[in-house]
């Protein structure tokens, strides 16, 4: 919780510093954070790879735990899907990549932000910091109104760390590893996923 | 765009190979962090001096809200099916 208010000020002493043009205008950081971008999904492969507990929970539970990030993926899409109508000037594909960054908003709004446009990066940071809140405030509610799975599957990628001890304390200790094993599954996807679906958006 | 995935799936390679190795952990958990603090940065950065995506931030953020809204909803429902169909039954006959 703390690191994602630290993540959100960088961004806000970003659009801070953008606004009073405290940097000369030449200066972007286009480049830079092109390179700090590769640097980024290097070091976040390295620590899904390095990472040993998802194959711990598949030994331990089997392949049923893949049900639930696929469930997460289904329900995501198929609810923006009819929800899309009701956004104003994005195209369905755009609303779709928004949905997929799962609540994983740094990396989301990053990729998008660098591959499509700053708009929609700034949509998909705004989307996915939202739906981190709203796991975090309603998970127990969650729980009552649609079983054990719905907080884990709320939460999207964050249910492996951030929503994690909420989600437990909302559906019991018996789902911290199915929530763990959720959480990376999605953390890998959620960077295949937006790239896949950006790409098919730009010609 | 590609590039991103291949080095992704790179360092998902590299990681498992140095499996075990603790200490590098921590050093790469920080790294991560402060790429992630940067580029944050410099996506404000460019938004902060773009006029037209700042007059346009209320109306990103109720796409962004009924984005969520929607994602959430779908999910939760998803897994309503999921926990009634498949899990629930599992956990009785266990």
């Amino acid at each position: 919780m703390r690191t994602s208010l630290i993540i959100l000020l960088f961004f806000v002493a970003g659009l801070l510093a953008g606004l009073f043009g405290v940097f000369p205008e030449s200066f972007n950081g286009k480049d830079l954070s092109t390179w700090a971008l590769y640097l980024l999904m290097f070091l976040v492969g390295i620590s899904i790879g390095i990472d040993h507990r998802a194959l711990d929970a598949l030994k331990s539970h089997g392949f049923k735990l893949f049900l639930v990030p696929l469930t997460t993926i289904i329900g995501t899409f198929a609810g923006v899907a009819a929800t899309h109508l009701a956004t104003t000037n994005l195209l369905f594909g755009e609303s779709l990549a928004v949905g997929a960054g799962f609540g994983y908003y740094s990396l989301s709004s990053i990729i998008i932000g660098e591959l499509h446009s700053e708009a929609l990066g700034v949509t998909a940071l705004l989307a996915n910091v939202m739906r981190e809140i709203i796991t975090l405030l309603m998970a127990p509610f969650f729980m009552v109104w649609f079983g054990n799975l719905a907080p884990i599957t709320a939460g999207g990628a964050t249910s492996m760390d951030t929503t994690l001890p909420i989600i437990t304390r909302a559906s019991g200790n018996d789902f911290a590893i199915v929530s763990l094993f959720h959480g990376m599954m999605l953390t890998i996807l959620v960077p295949f996923l937006v790239t896949l679906i950006i790409s098919l958006l730009s010609p | 765009m590609l590039e991103i995935l291949v080095l992704m799936a790179l360092g998902m390679l590299v990681g498992y190979i140095l499996r075990g190795k603790q200490k590098a952990i921590s050093g790469i958990e920080k790294a991560i962090l402060w790429s992630i603090f940067l580029l944050l940065f410099f996506l404000g950065l460019s938004i902060g001096g773009n006029e037209v995506i700042m007059a346009s931030l209320p109306s990103l953020g109720l796409n962004a809200l009924i984005i969520t809204l929607g994602g959430v909803a779908g999910s939760i429902i998803a897994a309503w099916a999921l926990w009634k169909l498949v899990f629930k039954k599992v956990r009785r006959e266990e």
